[in-house]
């Protein structure tokens, strides 16, 4: 038994067989000019045409056949009649005795062809003789292709250079309505195609109706080459005409295909000015009709349009084409109420291109767009659709690209509503998005009000959102996530103090939300966005300005104290003293003894209650003296507190080494090379003699847990520190001193077998710093002399 | 020849957003055969960032650094030259040169690369070189006023070492160079 496709094969073969052995015999009477011989074997050839068998692809194949040498006998009946052998009035009637109708119309349409070119009768007689006649054939698949064997052999004589209709209205005019004529009933054989045959091959039979659908679509090509046809033809006639076998047609796969047709073959000026009557068609199709795909394209189209010239725009302004297409697409959702949530938002994404692209000044347009798409999306809380989710991040991607300007987005007030929308995560992924295009184009966000705006674009991050839930969160993207807020912060900025204190405290007022885990990324660069407007208040003399100014050095540190207060309580007690210690150095260049005495009191407290590892205390003792140092606002009193206090936390430092060594840099505290006061040498040399003492302690205590000498280097280390304090000539520091020192060093490294050799290098690089000095001469060289590397 | 970059204190993202884009476009991949880096980058997206201009990565921490894994010091070798690495806050007085000199006879190196101050800084000493490449993203300091991004490359060849101080002044960038030679006599004697 033979399987539908290979009966199919083997029809066809036979079609084409029959087509072959009628041709021979065909050439074989044209070849002997026996008009009446090729005549009947013609007939006997296309009646191979009258098959029902076939789908429509493989009557596709026959009909190629077919179509070559029907092009043969078209030859020669022009050769026939320009011989004078035959007059074509005589042809055209004798053709009409073929007795069946479809190979008759075939051979009618051949003649006609060439009695059109001879101009013996007005062409359009001929032509709507033909197209009427062509009626007689009313199966779908039959009836296609007779028409577009109509439609092709009439295309060369309708379009193009030398038309037969060129130039004459009324000519033209039949030319329009023949095509148009043409088009409907082809239209129609096409939609009536698919109630032929079985139901449950109704999937199959759309496939092969979709192949045909370049049959219909030609006689719109060929309506869109007639060149007679001006914009007032296009707009009275031609669309009005096809848009309404579209629309009533009701049939999914032609509407979807013609609409888009018309699209593409007509020029884009006549699709402006005829905006309106286009538009109106798509709300009238099928519901099922992916109208977004089409009108998506049209708005492409349209942009390129716009952007092709300059001398275009007014036209899109004189038609109010936004408005228009606008309107469309709310109409077409609205009517569509099956429409999924993301084919409206991707016709918004379309409209949003169009409106940024042929009218980049209108932001209210934009804004329009985005208020529409709220509208459709709200009652419903947030998106779960990621189709949906992803034309929405385009929705709101668009402006921020076009513009590359976040301040624009910052003033369409539907965008943050638009982003309420979005899941959490897409929501903070959009957020991260706009904080890299402010980074991108490097612009600063210059008011508290836009800060304010963007701020409550990015909320995703600034704080935690209502179900959101924290064992979901992983931890790299969350701390990203801050860096990149952290990093924003350094992008807000005003040169006008006063407004920059307001962009501070908005952005105080938002990160305070964050919650203890956000604190710490987000803090520090809030301070040191506030510490750099000190800085900018100090340079500018500020003091001199009337009582009612807001931005003081004064006012800022109470904020910047607050802010740090909060971020300690976290607890973030390091990174707190860390920023407590620049505040200080601030209040000091601004001269605020109090202020500056406060900071340090802060650093204290959270030294001695809240930094408990050994390492970060370490660390934190050099940031306490290394800040004291350069401290110049205090006065005796209030400096003595705090040099007591830090050389007191030195020497309470868990190992010894440490110890040691915050000790001997606490002896910088006493003496200061650029302040005067500070020259306190008695001072110094008790803290490197305590320093020498837990040295002492440190070895004793080597040799007793692990049998070896201790750790020499700190010996080195002071022995430099008495050197540095020597050289500023510090009167307690002496030579005779410092000789001691190296003969003990000395002794020790001798004793000593399996001594470091990095103490060793370094006491000999000691010894030749020494040695260099001497031999320098000079006062210098002569303090050194008595000295005996 | 080699190319040894020092860089630091970038302080992103406390106290900049990112590396100005001028020295991001100078700085490419596969130029450089190490970098040294004082420290306070501050986080992971930086030190990923210098990994992929050259896997030869030596950092030393910064006050302001998320990962305390980075050493206090550390010195290497590159050629004839031993050099050494530290953040700086630990040196008190901040920035102060004898101190600094201190630290490099402590570590004893012919180049020594220190931050902290934000201040760019090369000059000869004690027949050494002491560097500080000031601040990538010229931070705002509390040691030094108008901070301008900057950084160092030297060029190491045999025992000749040029270094070069890549500084961006009101948006261009200008470079300054100093030349070192080592003499056998500062060779290290052991």
């Amino acid at each position: 038994m033979l399987t539908d496709a290979e009966d199919e094969e083997k029809w066809l073969a036979e079609g084409i067989a029959g087509i072959q052995h009628n041709a021979f015999y065909m050439h074989r009477a044209l070849d002997s000019n026996d008009l009446r011989a090729a005549l009947r074997y013609s007939v006997q050839m296309l009646s191979e045409l009258r098959t029902s068998l076939l789908s429509p692809n493989k009557y596709y194949e026959l009909y190629m056949r077919a179509f070559d040498e029907l092009r043969k006998l078209e030859m020669f009946f022009r050769e026939e009649t320009a011989r004078d052998a035959i007059s074509i009035v005589e042809l055209y009637e004798l053709v009409q005795h073929a007795g069946n109708i479809l190979p008759r119309l075939y051979l009618l349409c051949t003649v006609g062809s060439v009695y059109i070119k001879l101009k013996e009768a007005p062409g359009k007689d001929v032509l709507k003789d033909l197209v009427e006649m062509c009626r007689g054939i009313q199966h779908p698949v039959r009836g296609l292709f007779l028409r577009s064997y109509l439609c092709q052999i009439s295309r060369d004589k309708l379009t193009g250079i030398g038309s037969h209709f060129e130039g004459d209205a009324d000519l033209i005019n039949d030319a329009v309505e023949f095509v148009l004529q043409n088009f409907t009933e082809m239209n129609k054989l096409w939609v009536r195609l698919q109630h032929q045959g079985l139901t449950r091959e109704k999937d199959k039979r759309e496939k092969e109706r979709g192949q045909l659908r370049d049959l219909v679509g030609k006689n719109l090509h060929v309506l869109s080459q007639i060149e007679g046809i001006d914009l007032d033809m296009y707009k009275e006639t031609v669309l009005p005409r096809v848009l309404e076998q579209v629309v009533n047609c009701k049939d999914e796969l032609a509407q979807h295909y013609l609409m888009d047709c018309i699209i593409q073959v007509f020029p884009d000026e006549y699709h402006l000015q005829t905006l309106e009557t286009l538009l109106t068609a798509f709300p009238q199709l099928q519901p099922t009709v992916d109208t977004k795909v089409v009108l998506s394209r049209l708005m492409e189209r349209l942009s390129i349009y716009a952007a092709s010239s300059t001398e275009v725009l007014p036209e899109f302004l004189q038609v109010e084409a936004f408005a228009k297409l606008s309107n469309a697409i709310g109409k077409v959702i609205e009517a569509q109420v099956d429409m999924p949530i993301v084919g409206a938002i991707t016709l918004y994404v379309s409209l949003l291109t169009f409106a940024l692209r042929v009218h980049p000044d209108r932001l209210d347009y934009v804004d329009q767009v985005l208020g529409a798409c709220v509208k459709k999306l709200s009652g419903k809380a947030k998106l779960e659709d990621t189709k949906a989710t992803k034309q929405i991040v385009a929705l709101l991607s668009a402006p921020l690209e076009k513009y590359n300007d976040i301040a624009t987005a910052l003033k369409l007030p539907n965008y943050p509503r638009v982003m309420d929308h979005l899941d959490n995560g897409t929501n903070k992924v959009m957020a991260v998005v706009i904080i890299q295009s402010i980074m991108k184009s490097n612009t600063s966000i210059s008011s508290a009000d836009k800060v304010e705006a963007l701020f409550e674009l990015i909320k995703g991050l600034i704080k935690d959102t209502d179900g959101a839930q924290d064992d979901e969160l992983d931890e790299e993207e969350f701390k990203e996530e801050q860096n990149s807020v952290a990093r924003l912060i350094n992008m807000l900025h005003n040169d006008d103090p006063e407004e920059m204190l307001k962009i501070i405290c908005t952005v105080k007022k938002h990160l305070i939300l964050g919650g203890p885990k956000r604190l710490a990324f987000t803090i520090p660069s809030l301070i040191f966005s506030a510490l750099k407007l000190v800085r900018h208040l100090h340079g500018q003399d500020g003091d001199a300005i009337g009582e009612e100014v807001a931005a003081t050095p004064k006012k800022i540190f109470q904020i910047v104290h607050q802010t740090i207060e909060a971020l300690a309580s976290v607890p973030s007690p390091e990174l707190a003293l860390r920023l407590y210690l620049q505040c200080a150095e601030a209040a000091n260049d601004c001269d605020l003894e109090p202020v500056t005495y406060g900071f340090f009191t802060q650093a204290f407290v959270l030294y001695e209650e809240e930094v408990a590892d050994s390492k970060a205390q370490v660390t934190a003792i050099h940031l306490i003296i290394g800040t004291l140092q350069r401290m110049n606002v205090f006065g005796v009193e209030n400096r003595d507190t705090l040099t007591h206090k830090a050389t007191g936390y030195s020497a309470k430092l868990l190992k010894k080494l440490d110890q040691c060594r915050a000790v001997y840099a606490c002896s910088h505290l006493f003496w200061v090379d650029e302040q005067d006061g500070i020259r306190d040498g008695e001072r110094v040399l008790l803290c490197l003699k305590r320093a020498l003492r837990i040295a002492n302690a440190a070895q004793q205590m080597a040799n007793v847990t692990r049998g070896s000498s201790g750790p020499v280097i700190l010996f080195v280390e002071i022995l430099n520190k008495y050197l540095y304090f020597f050289e500023r000539g510090n009167p307690q520091i002496t030579s005779s001193l410092i000789q001691d020192l190296i003969d003990l060093i000395k002794t020790e490294t001798q004793s000593d077998s399996t001594s470091d050799p990095s103490a060793n290098a370094f006491f000999a690089c000691t010894l030749r710093y020494i040695e260099f000095q001497k031999q320098k001469g000079g006062a210098m060289g002569e303090k050194y002399e008595p000295i005996k590397a | 020849m080699v190319l040894v970059l020092a860089i630091g204190d970038l302080h992103i993202p406390h106290r900049a957003p990112d590396l100005p884009a001028k020295f991001k476009s100078m700085l490419v991949p596969g130029k450089i055969q190490h970098i040294l880096c004082t420290g306070n980058l501050c986080i992971k997206e930086v030190h990923d960032y210098l990994k992929s201009l050259c896997p030869d990565l030596h950092i030393t921490r910064g006050e302001y650094d998320e990962d305390v894994r980075y050493p206090e010091n550390k010195t290497l070798t590159i050629g004839q030259f031993k050099l050494g690495l530290c953040h700086g806050h630990q040196i008190i007085p901040w920035g102060d040169l004898d101190s600094l000199a201190m630290l490099q006879r402590q570590l004893d190196v012919d180049i020594l690369v220190t931050g902290h101050t934000h201040q760019f800084k090369a000059y000869k000493h004690e027949g050494g070189v002491v560097i500080n490449p000031g601040s990538a993203t010229g931070a705002y300091s509390s040691i030094t006023y108008d901070v301008n991004p900057s950084f160092v490359l030297m060029d190491i060849d045999g025992l000749r070492v040029v270094v070069y101080v890549y500084e961006l002044i009101d948006g261009e960038v200008k470079v300054d160079k100093i030349d070192f030679k080592k003499t056998a006599t500062t060779q290290s004697t052991h």
